[in-house]
C-alpha cells in the first residue's frame, strides 16, 4: 500500500516537475497526457467494454471545433474571423483569452458528451464488427462535413485564438498548457481508477465478457454502456479542445477528426499497453510516444509504413499488450490464486 | 425545391444511367468482400486498398504505352500472387481469431498499402485514358462515357465467370464447401490452408479488375480506398452473404444514390453522404431488429 | 399454494418451424417443477418465451399475475424470475468473486445509481455461495479457467446472488462429473427449501428429474403431450412414445 502511494507520488512528482527538467520538450510531452487521455478514455469502450470503437476521434473533433469557436466567438464575429486572414483583425485581450478559454474548455467537454448520449442509443444498440465499422463510417463522416462548413472555415480550416504576447513569452505559454494537459491526464486517470472501482466498472466488464448474460441477470446494459461512452466523450472533447489550442490551427481531416493519426494511435496505445486494465493505456501511450518520437525521423516518410506495420505486428502477436502479457506470466500478481483453505458452508440467506 | 436536378429532368436520366453503370462496379468489389467474409470469415479493411493498387497497374501499363484495358487481364493476374501472399504473411493470422483482430489488421495493412502507393506512384489525381469515345443519348442530352459501358460489361463478364467456376471447378466446389463448414471440410479432405489462400488471391483478382476499371473510367489517388471498403460493406450487409442478385442489385442502388447525391448535396459532400448512409442503415437495422428483441449477428 | 407462474396457450414459430404450439402449463409457488422432452422438443424455446428472450407469436405468460411476455428480459429478471442456460454463460474474464458481485440485485437502479460503489457486505455473501457450491477455493480465479461443470455451478451461485423468485435452470447436470450429480440434486432441493426459490428444470437425466420434481411437464413436437406426477409420467404411454420414436 505504502508502495503504492509512493509510486504514485513520484509520478506525480515527475509530472510536476517536466518542464524545468526538459523545457525543450514541454510541448511533446503535453501531447504525450493528451495521448494518455485518448487511450484511457478508448479504453474504456475497446478494453472495459470489449465495444471496439474508431469513432472517438469524432469527439476530439468535436472538442476541438467547439473550443475555439467559443472562445472566438463569444467576442468577435466567428463568420469574419475565419473568412481568410479574418484572425488578425482581432485580438483577445489576456482576461478575453482566458474566459474563452476557460467556457470553450467546458463546452468542448460538455458538447461531445451530449452527442455521445443522444447518438449512442442508436449505435450501442450494434455489436461486434458492425459497431466497429459504423463508428469508423461516423468519423469519417464528421470530417467529411466539418471539412464543408463555411462558419468554421471548411477545408481551410481555422486558427485558435493565440496567446495574448503581452503578457508572456511563447515558454509561458506552452508551460501553461502544459500543466492543463497534465492535470486533465490525472483527473482522467483518478477517475477511470474510481469508476472502475465501483458497479459501473464491473457492469462494463460484465458487457465484454457475455452481454446476454448480463442482460439475463437483469443488467439494464444500455444505461451502462451510453454512460461509459458520454464518460469518454467528455474526456476526449476536452483533449480535442487542449490539442487545438496548443498547435493553434484546425484543419478537418488532418488534425481535428484525424483518423489516419490520433484515430488510429488511441487504439493501438491501448492494445499495445494491454486493453481492459487500468494501467495499460497508459503504459501504451507512453511506450508508444516515445516509439514514435524516438523512431519517426529514422521512418522519414515512411512513418505510415511503419505505423501500418506496427498495428499489423501489434494486433496479430501482441493482442494482449504488456500488461496482458504480465498477467499471462505472473498470474499470482494478479490475485489469481487457488485459496487452500476451505470455508464451511454456511447458508443463510433471507 | 430548388435543386438542379429536379427542374432538370433529364438529368435524373443521367444521373440513374451513371449510377447503374458505376453500382455494378462496386457490386463486383462487393462480391469479393462477401466471397472472403463467407470464407474466412474476416472483413478486409484493406479492400479498397487492393482496388487501387489494382487501378495503379493498369495506370502503370498506360504510362509505359500499353493500352489500359488489357489491365483487366494483368491486374487480376498480378493481384491474385499480392492476395495470395499477403495471406500467407499476414490474414492466416488472423482467419479463426475475432473478427475485429481481422478489422484492425487490415486496417495497418490498408494504412501502410496507402504510403506504398503515394511512393510509387506520387500523390496526384491520376487517370489512364482509354479513348473509347463517348455515346450521346436523347438529342445529346445523355452523355456516357464508353468507357463506363466497357467496364459495366467487363464487370458482368468477370462476376459470371466466377459464378461458374464456383460451380463447376474443384477448387469452387472445396471453397463452398469451407464456406460452410470449415471443419467439416477438413476432415474430410480440403486442404482448407489452400483454399483460403486461393479465395484470398481470387478476391484480390476481382478487386484488381475493378480497379483496372476504375483506372480507365475514373481516377485514382492513393488514399481514396477506404471508400470502396465501406461501401461493399454497405453492399454485403444489405444484400446478405452469398446472396449474388442481391449483391447486383444493391451496388446499382447505391450507385444511382450517390449520383443523385452528388446533384442534390454536392459532390463535396459525396463520400460524406456514403458514410451516413452506412451508419443510417446499421442504425435502422438494429431498431428494426430490437423491435424482435434481436441484434445484428 | 397458488400459482406462480402460468404460461396460457403460447405459441412460437420460427418462420415455418413450429416450435412451441398451444402450451399451457401452471407451475405452483415453491415447487419443484420438471420440463422434459426429447431433444428439438422445444423446451429451451419455452424457456425463451418465459423470460423475454423474444417476443412470443399467440398466448400469455403471466409472473406472479403480471403479464411479461411483452416485457424485454432485464425487465422480466428485475421482476424475480431468472433462468440459466445449457451452455453456460459466465464473465469470463472476472473471478468468481466479481461474478457474483455484479451478480447481486443492486439496491437502487436507475440513472444515478450508475456510479454507486458495490457495497462491501456483498463480498460476504458471494463467499458464502461459492462455498455452498463448492466452489470457495477457486473463488479469485478467473470464472473463464475453470472446467464447464465448475462453471455450471457458479452459474447457479450467480444466480442465487441475485435473490430471484424463481429460477428456470437448463439441464443443471448436463455434463457434470456423474459422482458430483447427488450433490446438485441435494443443493437444488436446499434452494427450493431453504431459500424458498420456486425451480423450474429442463433435465435430461430421467434419474434426476425423477427424485427432484413434484410436478412434471413433457413436451415432444412443440406440442406438451403430458404432465402429471413423476411416477405418473414414467408411465405414460405418450411420454414413453415420444422418447423412443414410435409413431
Amino acid at each position: 500500500m505504502n508502495q503504492k502511494a509512493i509510486l504514485y507520488l513520484a509520478l506525480l512528482a515527475f509530472g510536476i516537475a517536466v518542464p524545468f527538467m526538459f523545457p525543450a520538450y514541454k510541448l511533446q510531452i503535453s501531447i504525450m497526457w493528451i495521448l494518455v487521455v485518448l487511450s484511457l478514455t478508448w479504453d474504456v469502450q475497446g478494453g472495459q467494454m470489449g465495444y471496439n470503437t474508431f469513432g472517438n476521434i469524432m469527439f476530439f473533433g468535436l472538442g476541438m471545433y467547439i473550443c475555439s469557436s467559443f472562445q472566438i466567438g463569444i467576442f468577435f464575429p466567428l463568420a469574419e474571423w475565419t473568412a481568410s486572414g479574418g484572425e488578425k483583425t482581432f485580438i483577445h485581450t489576456p482576461t478575453q483569452f482566458f474566459q474563452g478559454f476557460f467556457i470553450g474548455i467546458i463546452f468542448a467537454g460538455i458538447i461531445p458528451a451530449l452527442v455521445a448520449a443522444i447518438i449512442g442509443y442508436g449505435i450501442l444498440g450494434l455489436r461486434g464488427h458492425y459497431f466497429a465499422i459504423c463508428t469508423l463510417g461516423l468519423a469519417i463522416a464528421a470530417g467529411e462535413l466539418a471539412g464543408g462548413i463555411e462558419l468554421v472555415g471548411a477545408g481551410q480550416g481555422m486558427t485558435s485564438p493565440p496567446w495574448p504576447k503581452n503578457i508572456g513569452d511563447t515558454e509561458l505559454r506552452s508551460e501553461f498548457f502544459y500543466y492543463i494537459c497534465f492535470v486533465l491526464m490525472i483527473s482522467t486517470f483518478l477517475f477511470l481508477r474510481w469508476a472502475y472501482t465501483t458497479r459501473f466498472g464491473l457492469v462494463l466488464n460484465a458487457i465484454r465478457d457475455n452481454e446476454d448474460k448480463a442482460e439475463a441477470m437483469g443488467i439494464n446494459t444500455m444505461r451502462y454502456k451510453i454512460s461509459g461512452w458520454v464518460v469518454s466523450a467528455f474526456f476526449v472533447g476536452i483533449a480535442g479542445g487542449l490539442m487545438g489550442n496548443m498547435i493553434g490551427y484546425i484543419e478537418p481531416v488532418e488534425t481535428a477528426f484525424a483518423g489516419r493519426t490520433f484515430g488510429v494511435f488511441m487504439v493501438v496505445m491501448a492494445i499495445l499497453g494491454g486493453k481492459g486494465t487500468l494501467w495499460g493505456p497508459v503504459i501504451g501511450a507512453i511506450a508508444f510516444h516515445i516509439f514514435k518520437e524516438g523512431f519517426w525521423t529514422f521512418f522519414l516518410g515512411w512513418q505510415y509504413v511503419a505505423l501500418g506495420a506496427l498495428i499489423v505486428i501489434v494486433v496479430i502477436f501482441f493482442p494482449e499488450g504488456i500488461m496482458g502479457w504480465l498477467r499471462e506470466k505472473y498470474p499470482d500478481r494478479f490475485g489469481e490464486v487457488i485459496d487452500e483453505e476451505d470455508r464451511k458452508a454456511q447458508v443463510e440467506l433471507k | 425545391m430548388d435543386f438542379l436536378i429536379f427542374q432538370i429532368p433529364i438529368l435524373m436520366v443521367q444521373a440513374s444511367i451513371d449510377g447503374i453503370l458505376l453500382g455494378i462496379l462496386f457490386a463486383l468489389i462487393a462480391y469479393g468482400m462477401a466471397l472472403q467474409w463467407g470464407v474466412m470469415n474476416i472483413i478486409n479493411i484493406a479492400q479498397g486498398e487492393l482496388v487501387i493498387l489494382g487501378g495503379y497497374i493498369a495506370y502503370f501499363m498506360y504510362v509505359i504505352g500499353i493500352h489500359p484495358a488489357f489491365g483487366i487481364i494483368v491486374s487480376p493476374i498480378i493481384m491474385y500472387f499480392v492476395g495470395w501472399s499477403l495471406y500467407k504473411l499476414v490474414i492466416n493470422r488472423v482467419v479463426d481469431r475475432d473478427l475485429f483482430i481481422s478489422i484492425l489488421a487490415t486496417f495497418g495493412i490498408s494504412i501502410l498499402t496507402q504510403q506504398l502507393m503515394n511512393f510509387a506512384f506520387g500523390s496526384d489525381v491520376v487517370i489512364a485514358q482509354s479513348n473509347f469515345g463517348t455515346t450521346m443519348l436523347f438529342n445529346y442530352m445523355v452523355t456516357i462515357p464508353n468507357s463506363k459501358l466497357f467496364a459495366a460489361v467487363v464487370s458482368i463478364i468477370f462476376a459470371i465467370l466466377l459464378v461458374l467456376y464456383m460451380r463447376r471447378s474443384k477448387l469452387g466446389r472445396a471453397i463452398r464447401a469451407t464456406a460452410q463448414n470449415p471443419r467439416a471440410a477438413k476432415i474430410l479432405g480440403v486442404d482448407t490452408e489452400k483454399v483460403y489462400a486461393a479465395t484470398f488471391g481470387i478476391n484480390a483478382a476481382l478487386c484488381g479488375v475493378a480497379g483496372s476499371l476504375i483506372a480507365i473510367t475514373f481516377t485514382l489517388h492513393p488514399y481514396v480506398g477506404l471508400p470502396y471498403t465501406v461501401r461493399s460493406f454497405m453492399i454485403v450487409i444489405i444484400a446478405g452473404l452469398g446472396n449474388l442478385p442481391g449483391v447486383a442489385l444493391s451496388g446499382m442502388g447505391l450507385g444511382v444514390f450517390e449520383e443523385f447525391s452528388d446533384y442534390i448535396f454536392g459532390t463535396e459532400f459525396r463520400i460524406a453522404a456514403v458514410f451516413l448512409l452506412l451508419v443510417f442503415i446499421l442504425v435502422y437495422r438494429r431498431f428494426k431488429l430490437s423491435r424482435k428483441r434481436e441484434y445484428l449477428k | 399454494m397458488g400459482a406462480i407462474l402460468q404460461v396460457d396457450q403460447v405459441y412460437k414459430y420460427f418462420g415455418g418451424v413450429k416450435a412451441n404450439e398451444n402450451i399451457s402449463m401452471t407451475v405452483t409457488q415453491g415447487s419443484i417443477t420438471g420440463l422434459i422432452g426429447p431433444n428439438g422438443s422445444g423446451k429451451t424455446t419455452l424457456f425463451n418465451s418465459i423470460v423475454g428472450t423474444h417476443p412470443i407469436d399467440k398466448g400469455s405468460i403471466k409472473f406472479e399475475d403480471k403479464e411479461v411476455s411483452a416485457l424485454p428480459v432485464p425487465a422480466v429478471a428485475k421482476l424475480g424470475l431468472l433462468r440459466t442456460f445449457q451452455q453456460t454463460r459466465i464473465y469470463g474474464k472476472l473471478n468468481c468473486i466479481d461474478n457474483m458481485r455484479i451478480s447481486a440485485k443492486p439496491s437502487r437502479d436507475n440513472l444515478f445509481s450508475v456510479f454507486s460503489a458495490i457495497p462491501n457486505e456483498l463480498n460476504d455473501k458471494a463467499e458464502h455461495l461459492l462455498s455452498f457450491v463448492g466452489l470457495y477455493q477457486k473463488r479469485k480465479l478467473r470464472a473463464g479457467d475453470l472446467s464447464f461443470g465448475q462453471q455450471k455451478l457458479l452459474e447457479l451461485a450467480m444466480a442465487l446472488m441475485n435473490e430471484p423468485k424463481m429460477l428456470l435452470l437448463d439441464e443443471p447436470t448436463a455434463g457434470i462429473n456423474p459422482t458430483l450429480i447427488n450433490g446438485i440434486i441435494n443443493r437444488l432441493i436446499k434452494v427450493n427449501e431453504e431459500f424458498g426459490i420456486t425451480l423450474l428444470v429442463i433435465e435430461h437425466n430421467m434419474r434426476v428429474i425423477m427424485s427432484l420434481a413434484q410436478h412434471i411437464f413433457c413436451l415432444a413436437h412443440g406440442q406438451l403431450i403430458a404432465n402429471g406426477k413423476p411416477e405418473q409420467i414414467k408411465k405414460d404411454q405418450r411420454v414413453i412414445d415420444a422418447y423412443l420414436g414410435v409413431q
